[in-house]
């Protein structure tokens, strides 16, 4: 029952990746796919920081008396990813608002019906 | 949303708090969680809430789309222009000690500060560009 | 400043990029992008040159010594790849100028460049470091500027074409950002060679396991290998022809770059492909990719369409190369990845050359333009042989190192698909030139000029290259047998 309830970060990024993939593939909707883009990328996130925590550490900055510290490494990789994940939601936005604008809908389906007819 | 006066109130108390917030996140990045990217849009954020509550107007006033589109390509500048200097002071690319005695506090100083003012502007750029969309429709 | 010249292959583009920016007139900024892609092209010449002489190199930066710090690890391999993408980056910016006013809109035209220049440091980011988050950092950074790039396209289907590349190309991204966590997980560093080392202890274990899986789906996702490639042939049409031309040559074979580096020499070979059955897997996706595509290829009303689909079958070639992991396979699909790269920015050229004179690629428009532009068609006639394999071409050299790794390992059906699937190549290459040359110009066309000479001069330097290539095959391939086995005698999980 531990292994299950200990691993319990690992449960929710599971969910919140297969939650994610499917909004992606499902929906139609141009806006509702990167939302499912965004918690696809947000379940990795998680995934990272939780590898970075050892039990019984501390915060990752050189102090007196502490001799276990937590593993600052995935923090700052996640970072990094972030701004990437930041990055590809602005371009994806930028692009759908240009959509918006030529076609004159945000429907995936309704898109693929305007280009099959010209 | 200028007609409500709670809101107008408020804004105008919170936003040098959160500015202030910003530079403090930034300058302490080295001693807690912090740093570039964070300060960056904090930053952003409390321009984007005077925008929100006073008008793109106002807030185009106060901090000029000329001025963050340049701020883009200023803070890369910055941070490849660190890299380059320890280059040529004699170090490897990116290398803090070359950068003379306390080298790695100044360095990753200049570093964060370029990453502040790239972050900041793309994300004024960002809103700026989406509500200017509304604007002309 | 010769010792430097590992960081300064990504930094001057990335330098260059931001200055662009600054700079709005229009002139200038070309100038400087032909310079520093010139430079580019030249440092890593600098680059094959020292490894030649002093084996791999390794730069640390920061002054941080790996494994505590990031890497830039240059062998064989790299030298390679980063000749032909800041080759291909180089030659299709000379050969740009007038395509970019044709298709580019006027306001556009400062930060095509900048996107341009993001683009090349990424794709030169990804080939030579030797840390894996920052394959990861740099894979994002070329994709999101290649997106940009690719919606500058004149119709608007680009948009569509470029938002299904964002989605699709950062789901692959993170799939390859959780297979990196994993191994994180599992090894504790992030150095390519130190994980080779650490993971003598840790590959039995079903975390690394299912690392493996997510890399290799991510990559095949970046790299359109079938049953990935859904976002290619809408990408490469509706793109300008300098970014089609552009991204052609360079971004999936850096990503087949990144399987091999992944595969072999993180992993290692008696991983990869002995326990696991990636062996098996790429080799029946490759034999697909090959015939599907190829057969797709010859239906297509579309000349960009058609040679889309060409580039999903080719790189179906290079990866049955990898997928045989004997020396002789491995040269074979390392050296098609050069050669391909050079002529399908050539032959994308040379449709962006026909662009230029009649605004269209569909094949019913170009009716008789042989005649009219004898110079632009005959570099496409070239680009087509090479994709048969004619001997004298260099599609012949990877084919002939192909067929060879087939009969030595003793897949005597797998030799006979790779002739079968040229065959198949003849038909989509013959149409287009009999259209081309053989059927009279559709009525109300005036009279076509041939391409400007700024254009043709960077296709016919491409063309040149091919055919060099073929006739002196010991230049990419010598280079490709140097690294095939490099690459098979590294890697940890044995």
């Amino acid at each position: 029952m531990t292994d299950v309830l200990g691993l319990f970060n690992y449960w929710i990024v599971i969910v919140l990746m297969m939650t994610g993939f499917y909004i992606v593939i499902a929906r139609h909707n141009l806006i509702k796919k990167l939302i499912g883009l965004s918690v696809f990328q947000v379940s990795v996130f998680l995934l990272y920081i939780t590898i970075g925590v050892i039990e019984g550490g501390t915060a990752p900055i050189v102090a007196e008396g502490y001799a276990v510290y937590s593993n600052p490494l995935p923090s700052v990789l996640i970072l990094t990813a972030i701004v990437v994940g930041v990055a590809t939601i602005a371009v994806g936005l930028a692009l759908v608002v240009r959509i918006q604008e030529e076609y004159g809908t945000i429907e995936e389906d309704e898109i693929q019906a305007q280009d099959h007819k010209a | 949303m200028k007609n409500h006066v709670i809101l107008r109130f408020v804004t105008k108390l919170l936003i040098p708090h959160i500015l202030l917030y910003a530079f403090y996140v930034q300058w302490h990045g080295d001693f807690g969680p912090g740093g570039g990217f964070q300060a960056g849009v904090i930053f952003a954020a409390a321009i984007v809430l005077y925008g929100l509550i006073f008008g793109l107007q106002a807030a185009e006033r106060a901090i000029r789309p000329g001025l963050v589109q340049s701020g883009v390509a200023l803070g890369l500048l910055l941070y490849i222009g660190v890299g380059i200097a320890s280059m040529l002071l004699g170090g490897e690319f990116l290398d803090y000690d070359a950068l003379g005695h306390d080298g790695q506090h100044h360095g990753i100083l200049l570093v964060e500060t370029g990453v502040f003012i790239t972050v900041a502007s793309v994300m004024i750029t960002v809103f700026y560009s989406f509500a200017e969309l509304i604007r002309r429709q | 400043m010769f010792e430097h010249l590992a960081p300064l292959q990504v930094v001057l583009p990335l330098l260059a990029s931001p200055v662009c920016a600054l700079i709005r007139h229009r002139r200038t900024v070309h100038m400087l992008t032909l310079l520093v892609t010139s430079l580019t092209f030249g440092i890593s010449l600098m680059l094959s040159a020292q490894v030649a002489e002093g084996g791999v190199i390794a730069y640390a930066l920061g002054g941080w010594a790996a494994p505590v710090g990031i890497e830039y690890r240059i062998d064989a391999l790299t030298v390679l790849v980063l000749m032909i993408v800041s080759g291909i980056g180089a030659a299709v910016m000379w050969y740009s100028h007038e395509s970019l006013d044709i298709e580019i809109p006027y306001d556009q035209y400062s930060r095509f460049h900048v996107m341009y220049l993001l683009s090349l440091s990424g794709l030169l980011g990804i080939v030579i470091t030797g840390d894996l988050f920052n394959v990861f950092v740099f894979l994002e950074i070329s994709a999101l500027s290649s997106y940009v790039l690719i919606s500058l396209g004149r119709d608007r289907r680009a948009l569509a074409a470029a938002y299904q590349y964002l989605i699709m190309g950062t789901i692959g991204a993170t799939f390859i950002l959780i297979g990196i966590g994993l191994m994180y997980m599992m090894t504790g560093t992030l150095n390519m060679a130190d994980m080779a080392v650490r993971l003598r202890g840790v590959a039995e274990t079903r975390t690394v396991l299912a690392a493996f899986g997510f890399l290799t789906i991510g990559i095949g996702i970046k790299m359109a290998l079938f049953p990935f490639h859904l976002w290619l042939p809408n990408a490469y049409t509706y793109a300008p022809s300098v970014v089609t031309a552009f991204l052609a040559g360079t971004a999936t074979k850096v990503a087949v770059y990144v399987l091999l580096r992944f595969s072999l020499s993180v992993y290692g070979v008696e991983f990869s492909f002995e326990r696991m059955p990636l062996s098996t897997v790429l080799m029946v996706l490759a034999l697909v990719a090959m015939f599907s595509a190829s057969l797709v290829a010859i239906f297509q009303q579309d000349v960009k369409r058609l040679l889309a689909y060409s580039s999903v079958a080719q790189i179906g070639y290079m990866v049955l190369g990898i997928s045989f992991a004997s020396v002789l396979g491995l040269t074979g699909g390392i050296v098609h990845m050069a050669n391909h790269a050079v002529m399908k920015a050539m032959l994308f050229c040379a449709l962006g050359c026909v662009v230029a004179r009649i605004g269209s690629t569909h094949i019913d428009d170009m009716r008789g333009i042989g005649k009219d532009m004898p110079l632009t068609m005959g570099a496409f006639v070239v680009g087509g042989v090479g994709l048969i394999g004619v001997p004298g071409t260099a599609g012949f050299i990877s084919k002939w190192y192909l067929v060879q790794a087939a009969l030595a390992g003793g897949y005597w059906p797998i030799a006979a698909l790779i002739l079968a699937s040229s065959l198949l190549a003849v038909v989509y290459v013959w149409r287009v030139v009999e259209v081309a040359w053989f059927e009279a110009p559709p009525p109300g066309r005036g009279k076509v000029r041939e391409a400007p000479l700024s254009m043709l001069v960077p296709m016919w330097l491409l063309v040149v290259a091919t055919v060099w290539f073929g006739v002196d095959g010991e230049l990419t391939s010598g280079l490709a047998r140097r690294a095939a086995e490099a690459l098979l005698g590294s890697g940890g999980a044995a």
